[in-house]
């Protein structure tokens, strides 16, 4: 199964945005990890990289992640991590839902995940 | 503790005592065009990395920077974590093998490399990169081309980076927080490019301390012949 993170800046955020994508996710497990060390705004690489462990059964992980550093974070707990993870290039929170869906299917892959969250950014709202 | 070691820790501990001396003003460059973050983060930052590489044992300068480097990406958060820790992190092995002209060379352009990838910046976006670049390829051909001493190549590696802070102003942010105000970011010094200039700045005052006062201090040759290539182990950026 493949295992999704959530990064964003805030905690509020990343948690929300799981909840939200977790209603579509079936039994599928979704981490998050969102703010600083502190507890505020940011975020860290340490966190993320618990959370990819923590989302990874052995099939890899797809990571939603909101602003700037939080894409450069996440690069780096890939980095450290052993586990197989790819950062999804698609807005947050509509990325996340898809990504959710994509993960349920028994044929899903990181790419295929990947594929769905990224298609997101052409999602018309009305 | 190796000299170029006890060198390398106090440049550190100079940087986190520049930084905490700015952290307001880097606070206020960066409520203008971003979150507001950049002197707390970076002097939270290197505190710590200070605090650490103090505690260290005999390190050599190599193990000293990529410590420095691993606990930036921890403590310090946002983006300047994985640019200016991760950086150094890579970098550090440059100088595994001891600290020559061309090590440090390739130490730098290393660290402008990977804070380039990570960041995907270019001169002109309105980041710390407008004042490592320049910075960075001054140094080199100084020391390459014009077999500058490296105190020399390096003060004109600060002077470099000081135009590029003020070729900040000017221009429209492209990278980063500021980037979504757009054509606002217009007029504002960039955090990074600034923070940037302070470490080098530091990095030059604290080589200049230990070749000038005495120097037997950090320079590991022969007292009565120190060569040029051994003058560079406080260079650590």
């Amino acid at each position: 199964m493949i295992g999704l993170v959530v990064v964003s800046h805030s905690p509020k955020v990343a948690d929300g945005i799981g909840d939200i994508a977790a209603e579509m996710s079936g039994d599928n497990h979704i981490e998050t990890a969102g703010g600083d060390r502190q507890g505020g705004i940011g975020t860290v690489p340490d966190k993320i990289e618990s959370a990819l462990a923590a989302a990874d059964d052995g099939d890899g992980v797809v990571v939603l992640v909101d602003l700037g550093s939080a894409v450069m974070n996440t690069e780096v707990a890939i980095e450290r991590s052993d586990v197989d993870a790819v950062i999804a290039d698609g807005p947050v929170l509509e990325g996340a839902v898809n990504a959710a869906v994509a993960a349920t299917s028994s044929t899903a892959t990181i790419e295929s995940v990947r594929k769905k969250a990224e298609n997101a950014s052409d999602i018309d709202k009305r | 503790m190796s000299d170029a070691g006890s060198a390398v820790v106090a440049t550190v501990e100079n940087i986190a005592e520049r930084i905490e001396a700015e952290r307001d003003h880097l606070t206020e460059l960066d409520s203008a065009i971003g979150d507001a973050d950049h002197g707390g983060n970076m002097a939270r930052g290197w505190a710590k990395a200070a605090e650490k590489a103090r505690a260290l044992e005999d390190p050599a300068a190599a193990a000293v920077v990529k410590q420095t480097g691993k606990t930036l990406m921890s403590e310090v958060g946002g983006a300047s974590g994985p640019l200016y820790g991760g950086s150094l992190v890579f970098a550090s092995a440059e100088i595994e093998d001891g600290m020559t002209e061309e090590s440090v060379v390739a130490f730098a352009e290393t660290y402008l490399e990977k804070v380039q990838e990570r960041g995907d910046a270019e001169v002109g976006d309105q980041t710390m990169v407008d004042a490592l670049m320049p910075a960075v390829h001054v140094l080199k051909k100084s020391i390459e081309t014009d077999g500058l001493s490296p105190i020399e190549a390096l003060a004109k590696a600060v002077d470099a980076a000081e135009r590029g802070v003020a070729f900040t102003v000017p221009i429209r942010a492209a990278k980063g927080r500021a980037s979504y105000l757009g054509w606002r970011s217009v007029g504002h010094q960039d955090p990074g490019a600034t923070s940037t200039l302070f470490i080098l700045e530091t990095l030059l005052e604290t080589a200049q301390t230990y070749i000038d006062a005495d120097d037997s201090t950090v320079i590991s040759v022969d007292a009565a012949s120190p060569t040029a290539s051994d003058r560079v182990d406080t260079e650590e950026e």
